[in-house]
C-alpha cells in the first residue's frame, strides 16, 4: 500500500514535470495560426529618457540642444528563430510611425506565428516600391494628407520623410522668425525616374543575448528597444548643429542617416 | 363654363409639363460624357486610367474641386487662381505666380494641358504620378500654404461635397485617394488637340499656308528633337542655355542632387503660346521674338548646355528672318481655341 502511495505519487510528479516542460516547448511554426508581438521604440538620450522642449543635451560638437519634435517610420518588419526560419509581416501590416511625447505612436504592433524569435530586422523609412505605390495603398501613417509641421511627406518631390527631428539650439542661426531651430527631415528613396540618394536603413538586432522573444497566443511579448536619439548628431559622424542647422533633401542628409542607423539597441523583451 | 375652363387649363399645363419634361430628357441625350478619349494623333497616354477610371461624376467633382478656393488656408486661392481656362491653364502676365496673401512663388505657372501624357510633373519632374501632385501647391507656403488633411475636412462639413464623393466613387467617405483621383480625372481631360496642325495632321481641315508649311519644315529640322510632335515635348530635362536665374533655381538637380542636372528643367510643350505667355520656368521672356531671339543670338555656352544646343564650335539655333518668320507663322498652328473657351472645363 506504502509502495504504491509512493509509486503514484513519483508518477504524478512525473507527469507535472512533463507538463510544465510541454508548457515550455516552442510550437509548432504555422504561418496561419497568429500570435501578438509589440516592438517599442523607447528614445532615450545618452543615459537619460528623452522629454522633449524641457531638457537641454549636449552632442559630441560640443552644441547644446533641446528636441521639439521626433518621428520617424518604422516598416517591413521580419522576425527570424534559432534555426534560421523568418517570418516576413504582410507588407500592407508593417508600417509603423514613431512619434515621440505620444503613446499611441510608441510601438510596432504585429502579429507573427507562435515561436521563439531570436532576430528583428525592420526598415528606417519607407520602401521604395510603397514610395511609389498608387494613392490607394496610401492609407493610415502613409497618408500624405499631414502638413508642413508634423507631415510626413515631401509634396514637391514625391516621397515620404522617413525621419523628422527639430528643435532649438543656441548654436543654430536665428532664422527669419528669430528662432535658432534645427531641422532635420531625412528621406530619399533612390529616386524614380533618376536615381538619387537612399536613405532607406535596415536594422538587424540580434535578440539573444537580451532576451529571445517567445511569441505564445494569450500572452503579449514586447521587444523593448532602447533608440538613442544622441547619435543622430554623435554617431560615427559628428554633426554640428552650427555647421548644419537644416538638412532635408540633400548630399548631406546621408551622413545623419548613417548616424541613425547606430540608435537602435535591444534592451530587454518582456515575455508575459 | 368654369369648371371647363379649368380642366382645359389642367390638360394645357399637364402637356406644357410633359413638353419640359421631353425637352429635359433630350438635353441629357445630347450632353453624352465623351470619358476620356485619346485624339487619333497623340500616343497612348502614360497616366494609369486603370486606377482611376473617368466617369462623369469624378470629372465634375474634380473640376468643382480645381475651381474651390477652400484648398487653400484661407478659402481663396483656388487651383484656377493660377491656371487659368482663357491662358491654357496658366496665369497669364505672371512672371512668377502669387499665391496666397501675395506671396510670390519661384517658377512660372505650367499649363494644365494634356497631362494624360506626361511622366512627370512640375518644371523640375519632383513629382512622378498627377494622383500626388496638387499635395505640392496645396501644402506649399506660396501658393494655398494649407494641409491635404485640414483640406478633407473642410470639404467633409460643407453640404455638397459628401453627396459629391458618394455619387463619384460610391462613398460619402472623403479620403485622401478620393480627393486626389477626382482631381486627375479633371485634369486629364483638359486635352488640346483642336489646333490647326492637328486638322492638318488629321485630314479634317484646310492645310497649312505657304508661311505655315514653310515653319513646319523649320520646326523640323530645328526645334523637333527636344519639342517632339504631337505633344510638341519630349518630357525630358534640358539645359536651354538661358543662363542662371536671379534666383538661382537649380533645376532638375534639387530632385535628383545630380550635377549633372544643375539648371535643368522640363522641355515645355510649343502647344497654345499664344495663350501662355512669358515663358521660360521663371517666365523670363515676355514675348515669342524674345524666346527666338535667346534661342538665336544669346545662347548662353554655361555648363551642361544641352548638346543639341552646342553644335560644330557654336551654340544656338541659326535662324534666317524669313526661316523666323515662317516658324512663328507654324507655331501659331498650334493655338488651340476650342481649348480655351470649351465650356465643360470652365468654372461652372
Amino acid at each position: 500500500m506504502k509502495y504504491s502511495f509512493r509509486y503514484t505519487s513519483l508518477l504524478f510528479l512525473l507527469f507535472i514535470a512533463a507538463s510544465c516542460k510541454k508548457e515550455k516547448q516552442e510550437p509548432a511554426y504555422n504561418e496561419k495560426d497568429l500570435a501578438p508581438l509589440s516592438i517599442e521604440f523607447d528614445n532615450i538620450v545618452g543615459g537619460k529618457n528623452l522629454y522633449l522642449n524641457t531638457e537641454t543635451y549636449t552632442n559630441a560638437a560640443g552644441e547644446s540642444y533641446s528636441i521639439s519634435l521626433l518621428q520617424y517610420f518604422i516598416s517591413n518588419i521580419r522576425l527570424k528563430k534559432a534555426d534560421g526560419t523568418e517570418y516576413i509581416v504582410p507588407q500592407d501590416s508593417s508600417y509603423f510611425l514613431i512619434k515621440e511625447g505620444n503613446k499611441d505612436f510608441s510601438e510596432a504592433l504585429v502579429n507573427v506565428p507562435e515561436g521563439d524569435y531570436a532576430m528583428l530586422t525592420f526598415t528606417v523609412g519607407v520602401d521604395s516600391l510603397r514610395s511609389t505605390m498608387d494613392i490607394s495603398k496610401r492609407t493610415g501613417v502613409l497618408d500624405p494628407s499631414g502638413g508642413m509641421d508634423d507631415g510626413m511627406y515631401w509634396g514637391w518631390n514625391s516621397g515620404y520623410i522617413f525621419f523628422k527631428m527639430e528643435g532649438l539650439s543656441d548654436a543654430a542661426p536665428a532664422d527669419p522668425s528669430g528662432q535658432h531651430k534645427f531641422r532635420y527631415h531625412i528621406g530619399g528613396f533612390g529616386g524614380y525616374s533618376a536615381p538619387t540618394i537612399n536613405n532607406i536603413k535596415t536594422i538587424t538586432l540580434d535578440l539573444t543575448k537580451a532576451g529571445i522573444a517567445q511569441v505564445r497566443k494569450g500572452r503579449k511579448s514586447n521587444i523593448h528597444l532602447m533608440v538613442d536619439i544622441d547619435k543622430v548628431l554623435s554617431g560615427t559622424a559628428t554633426v554640428s548643429i552650427a555647421a548644419n542647422p537644416t538638412v532635408m533633401f540633400s548630399d548631406f542628409s546621408t551622413v545623419i542617416a548613417d548616424n541613425y542607423t547606430q540608435m537602435f539597441r535591444h534592451d530587454h523583451t518582456e515575455n508575459e | 363654363m368654369n369648371r371647363k375652363i379649368t380642366a382645359i387649363t389642367g390638360v394645357i399645363s399637364m402637356m406644357l409639363v410633359m413638353v419640359a419634361c421631353k425637352k429635359e430628357i433630350m438635353e441629357q441625350a445630347g450632353a453624352v460624357f465623351p470619358g476620356f478619349q485619346r485624339p487619333a494623333n497623340f500616343p497612348e497616354p502614360a497616366y494609369h486610367f486603370a486606377t482611376n477610371e473617368v466617369t462623369q461624376a469624378g470629372f465634375e467633382l474634380g473640376r468643382r474641386l480645381f475651381y474651390e478656393p477652400r484648398l487653400s488656408r484661407d478659402n481663396t486661392v483656388s487651383c484656377g487662381s493660377c491656371h487659368i481656362q482663357s491662358s491654357s491653364f496658366t496665369h497669364h502676365g505672371h512672371d512668377v505666380s502669387h499665391g496666397i496673401d501675395d506671396r510670390l512663388g519661384k517658377r512660372n505657372s505650367p499649363p494644365i494641358m494634356n497631362l494624360a501624357w506626361n511622366t512627370s510633373f512640375m518644371w523640375d519632374g519632383g513629382v512622378f504620378d498627377l494622383d500626388l501632385q496638387p499635395v505640392a501647391p496645396i501644402t506649399a507656403h506660396d501658393e494655398m500654404d494649407e494641409s491635404v488633411d485640414n483640406v478633407l475636412q473642410k470639404l467633409r462639413a460643407h453640404p455638397d461635397y459628401p453627396g459629391l464623393f458618394r455619387k463619384a466613387f460610391g462613398s460619402e467617405e472623403i479620403n485622401t485617394a478620393n480627393f486626389m483621383r477626382a482631381l486627375s480625372q479633371f485634369m486629364v481631360m483638359c486635352i488640346s488637340s483642336n489646333s490647326k496642325y492637328d486638322s492638318v495632321m488629321n485630314n479634317s481641315g484646310p492645310a497649312f499656308t505657304a508661311a505655315e508649311a514653310s515653319g513646319y519644315k523649320v520646326y523640323r529640322d530645328k526645334c523637333s528633337s527636344c519639342h517632339t510632335e504631337p505633344l510638341f515635348t519630349d518630357h525630358s530635362f534640358r539645359n536651354n542655355g538661358i543662363g542662371i536665374g536671379y534666383n538661382n533655381d537649380s533645376g532638375r538637380y534639387a530632385v535628383t542632387l545630380n550635377t549633372d542636372d544643375l539648371y535643368k528643367f522640363k522641355v515645355p510643350s510649343l502647344r497654345n503660346l499664344k495663350y501662355t505667355a512669358p515663358y521660360m520656368h521663371d517666365g523670363r521672356y515676355y514675348t515669342l521674338d524674345a524666346v527666338l531671339d535667346q534661342y538665336s543670338l544669346h545662347m548662353k555656352p554655361m555648363e551642361n548646355l544641352d548638346p543639341v544646343l552646342r553644335q560644330g564650335g557654336a551654340t544656338g539655333i541659326p535662324l534666317t528672318t524669313q526661316e523666323r518668320a515662317d516658324l512663328i507663322a507654324f507655331l501659331n498652328t498650334l493655338n488651340d481655341p476650342v481649348f480655351v473657351t470649351n465650356p465643360m472645363l470652365a468654372e461652372q
